[in-house]
């Protein structure tokens, strides 16, 4: 192994030596479904691989049969050049193999040492692994720029510290290739910043990476090739030096896609929604909104930019009436009740809100129900889906799913497939025809493209900004930076339970807004200096 | 694209579970040293081979319709009712109570109230329970489990000190006026040109019970406040989303499957007994979980399901008659069945998409 790396310089490229990882004829199948569809790739040692895909596509499958969660139901894998077969996790740890998950595998009351050495603890005293284990981070800190205070407990870190963890969990395990997935989807864009520069170094020092993401900024940024997968197979395998953005989602989603959003300037009118002062406390008794002030008006899209965590989610859950809070909030220039004591999803939807909640699965539609069923979701006291005094007009409620679902090119427009047999955009697309086609005089929307592939993100912010150009009011929650700046109107930063300030997206730029999502706010700073 | 078609999993998948549970019956049977097909034959004959016998599965059949459907609404709304017995107990209480304190005219007229004396006992003593889960999250599973032993220690305190008529031995009422007698299902079914043995059980509470199943189908399908119990079954957050109050929809859910449990007794009290006496409830309660399991909280699945287990229960007495298969061990066989109809039904569903997908791969 070590002569292996000897062969190939630091930032190597595909040269004569073996590579780190190679694939031949992988393929999956989960009942039906044919996750991986005889899957080839090679990845050169020392060297940047992104995939990407779509939703579904099997770059999670792929990258689990790498690490040992599944079994290929064909084909090998080679690493360095060697025949290995990767029965458990444990297996590929030993061949070298590190992961490091979108949800982090870390026990948050330990501290990063004891979370360190776990499962790799050496006899059954742990003062000396604690101490080698001490040791060893000190090294790594040095070598990566990965430094983290070791007696830290894990809850008290913040999300990127969490997951230069995950990262040192691996490396000392003896990782040689590292596997990432998604791992920018919850950090600051200075943090995805610094991590890319880990990953730098570790190239550098010959490691080989394996980025999934489906954010394809990062992927031209910092890979040195990228694989790009459709529907189980790997479509092609490019050097990202001669590849475009334009180009990659053009093969994620087999036809000609436009990334940029086109829409004409906003025409704001009357203030639609006023919010003074709002604040709400978890049942845990700590204040997750801390006094938020905001006003959307009619005809315009106010982005709420932020990490995720930082109370956006409690906003949502505020103003969409499933959650209590103090403080003054109008609609319509009427104050609504916010002490959470009524039935107040429908109390809000009456003054004229809808709300596409940021987790459509958990929230937004029943799962097991058929899509005329969600349909109805949250409109089911409608008079038009009444049919006398006691029975519900499932026939009606057909009748105009099936419109909605045309009109919101649902596939398949199957009124009667249960919610969950569609895929993440067209679920989303569900819900968003139920709420947009209401006409509301406020929209709520949480994440509106997460996990959505890029075709239907096309659409739907489409159909948002028609929403608006319609003289409706938004409010758009998202942890996408580039969703917040291409669609709204307006931009305001949230963190830590408040509005860090506000800045219209022609006059700011993602440095300034990462830097006010990480609580620190440029304006102020300069007024300072 | 299902792995399995839907009436491969609404008939097929029940169906072998069955058959399963019997060839292990079967074993079980064989093991003690009686012959299984003997024993098979002896179920099919005392149960539905004659009218006799149909007569005593039907009745068993109603009891189970009444509580299966009881916990396949309290299912949908995500709520483990497991206090049939004492809702049916309560319902029992009812019945007699609006028999016993009113000179009915006739029976049509005293059918009418004990059906609404049956359903409020029930649902009454439901609600407690349902109350203190949506309002003070006390587990639904425990309190009515604890509500079944409250229920049967005031019918033992009632029977013995305040209903018994002076003089009585037993612990039970006085038999009910002869004008609130029932018809049996021989007469309805002789009203039509039927023949059918009258010294069984069954009666008009079978219809009642089948009404029961379609309301039920309705409710759930075709009201709102079913649809309201499917959602908030399904996921209570969502259901906060969509303005739905759990709290209302769990109270309402409880009332209405304690009030079906409750009318069981419709069928024990009034129709056979004519008197409350003690265990109204035979253990319908605690079946009625097995029969809407296995009829995947569906009134016809519930219906069907119903059907089998009484089959099991008259099948099982005749079988306890005629062989020295122990009453014990006709409950193992029951416990089979609800073993591998209820609990393991994945174990033969998860084959079964797999062969369905072999055979459509191979077209």
């Amino acid at each position: 192994m070590e002569a292996g790396r000897a062969t190939s310089g630091p930032g190597g490229r595909p040269d004569t030596a073996a590579p780190a990882i190679e694939l031949r004829g992988i393929s999956k199948a989960f009942g039906p479904v044919q996750a991986n569809r005889a899957i080839s790739v090679r990845v050169a040692r020392g060297t940047i691989h992104g995939i990407v895909g779509e939703n579904g596509a099997g770059k999670s499958t792929l990258m689990s049969i790498l690490y040992g969660f599944y079994r290929a139901d064909e084909g090998e894998i080679l690493i360095n050049g060697a025949r290995v077969a990767i029965p458990d996790s444990e297996a590929a740890i030993r061949a070298g193999i590190g992961m490091v998950f979108q949800h982090f595998k870390l026990v948050e009351n330990f501290t990063v040492l004891e979370n360190i050495i776990l499962g790799a603890e050496e006899g059954r005293l742990l003062a000396p692994s604690l101490a080698r284990a001490r040791e060893e981070l000190a090294r790594l800190a040095r070598d990566y720029e990965l430094q983290v205070e070791p007696d830290a407990v894990i809850e008290e870190l913040s999300v990127g510290h969490q997951q230069r963890v995950e990262i040192l969990k691996a490396l000392y395990r003896k990782a040689d290739i590292l596997i990432l997935d998604e791992p920018t989807g919850v950090l600051t864009p200075a943090e995805a910043d610094h991590l890319f520069r880990i990953l730098a170094n570790l190239r550098a020092e010959g490691k080989t990476i394996v980025l999934i993401t489906h954010k394809l900024r990062e992927i031209m940024a910092a890979t040195d090739s990228v694989s790009v997968m459709r529907r189980g197979e790997m479509v092609a395998t490019l050097r990202t030096a001669d590849t475009s953005p334009e180009e990659l989602a053009e093969l994620m989603v087999g036809r000609k896609v436009l990334l940029e959003v086109e829409k004409a300037p906003a025409t704001p009118g009357r203030p639609v929604l006023e919010i003074d002062d709002l604040r709400v406390t978890d049942r845990k008794g700590v204040e997750r909104l801390k006094g938020i002030s905001l006003a959307v008006r009619a005809g315009e899209i106010l982005g709420i930019a932020g990490v995720a965590g930082n109370g956006q989610s409690e906003l949502l859950e505020v103003l969409g009436g499933y959650a209590r809070g103090r403080g003054r909030v109008r609609m319509n220039g009427a104050e609504i009740d916010l002490s959470g004591r009524h039935a107040d999803g429908q109390t809000r939807r009456a003054a004229g809100i809808a709300h596409v909640p940021e987790d459509r699965q958990r929230l937004g539609l029943i799962m097991d129900f058929a899509a005329w069923e969600n349909i109805a979701f949250g409109y089911h006291h409608d008079s038009l889906y009444q049919r006398g005094a006691l029975l519900m007009d499932n026939r009606r409620i057909r009748e105009d799913a099936r419109g909605k679902l045309g009109r919101f090119d649902v596939r398949p427009p199957d009124p009667w497939l249960a919610a969950k047999r569609f895929s993440g955009g067209n679920q989303q697309k569900l819900v968003l025809a139920r709420e947009i086609e209401r006409s509301p005089d406020l929209l709520l929307v949480g994440q509106p493209t997460r996990g959505v592939d890029i075709g239907a993100i096309e659409f739907i912010h489409r159909r948002l900004i028609a929403l608006r150009d319609a003289g409706k009011a938004i409010l758009l929650v998202s942890v996408e930076l580039d969703e917040i700046l291409s669609l709204a109107d307006r931009i305001a930063v949230m963190f830590d339970g408040r509005i860090m300030g506000e800045r219209l997206p022609e006059a700011t730029d993602e440095r300034e807004l990462g830097l006010m999502m990480a609580g620190v706010v440029p304006g102020a700073e300069r007024e300072a200096g | 694209m299902e792995a399995l078609p839907k009436w491969a999993d609404a008939v097929l998948v029940p169906l072998i579970s069955i058959v399963i549970a019997f060839a292990i019956s079967a074993l079980v049977i064989l093991a003690i040293g009686e012959n299984p097909l003997e024993a098979m034959r002896l179920m099919v004959e005392g149960a539905i081979a004659s009218t006799y016998g149909w007569g005593y599965t039907l009745f068993y059949a109603t009891n189970f319709i009444f509580t299966g459907l009881a916990v396949a609404v309290a299912f949908h709304a995500g709520l483990f009712n497991i206090g049939g017995e004492g809702q049916a107990t309560l319902g029992g209480l009812g019945v007699a109570l609006v028999l016993l304190n009113v000179a009915w005219p006739h029976w049509t007229v005293a059918l009418a109230a004990a059906v609404l004396g049956a359903m409020a006992f029930g649902a009454l003593w439901a609600l407690v329970p349902a109350w203190l889960q949506a309002k003070r999250g006390s587990h639904i599973v425990i309190t009515t489990i604890m509500f079944n032993f409250i229920a049967a220690a005031l019918l033992n305190y009632l029977l013995v000190n305040v209903l018994k008529p002076a003089g009585q031995m037993d612990p039970a009422t006085a038999r009910f006026a002869a004008a609130t007698v029932v018809p049996k299902l021989a007469h309805i079914l002789g009203a039509v040109g039927i023949p059918f043995n009258p010294r069984t059980p069954a009666n008009i509470a079978l219809v009642l019970a089948l009404v029961a199943a379609f309301l039920v189908w309705i409710l759930l399908w075709h009201t709102r406040l079913g649809y309201q119990v499917r959602a908030f079954g399904k996921s209570e957050p969502a259901a906060r989303y969509a303005g739905i109050s759990p709290v209302r929809i769990t109270l309402w859910a409880m009332l209405i499957s304690g009030g079906l449990a409750g009318l069981m007794t419709v069928n024990t009290v009034m129709g056979e007994a004519q008197r409350l006496v003690m265990n109204v409830s035979e253990g319908a309660g605690f079946i009625g979980i097995a029969v809407a399991l296995m009829g995947r909280s569906h009134p016809v699945g519930v219906v069907l399901a119903a059907l089998l287990f009484g089959f099991l229960y008259q099948g099982g007495a005749e079988l306890e008659f005629w062989t020295s298969i122990t009453r014990e061990l006709i409950v193992v066989i029951q416990a089979l069945v609800i073993l591998f109809t209820g609990a393991l039904d994945e174990m033969v569903r998860a084959p079964l998409a797999r062969l369905f997908v072999a055979i459509r791969g191979r077209r």
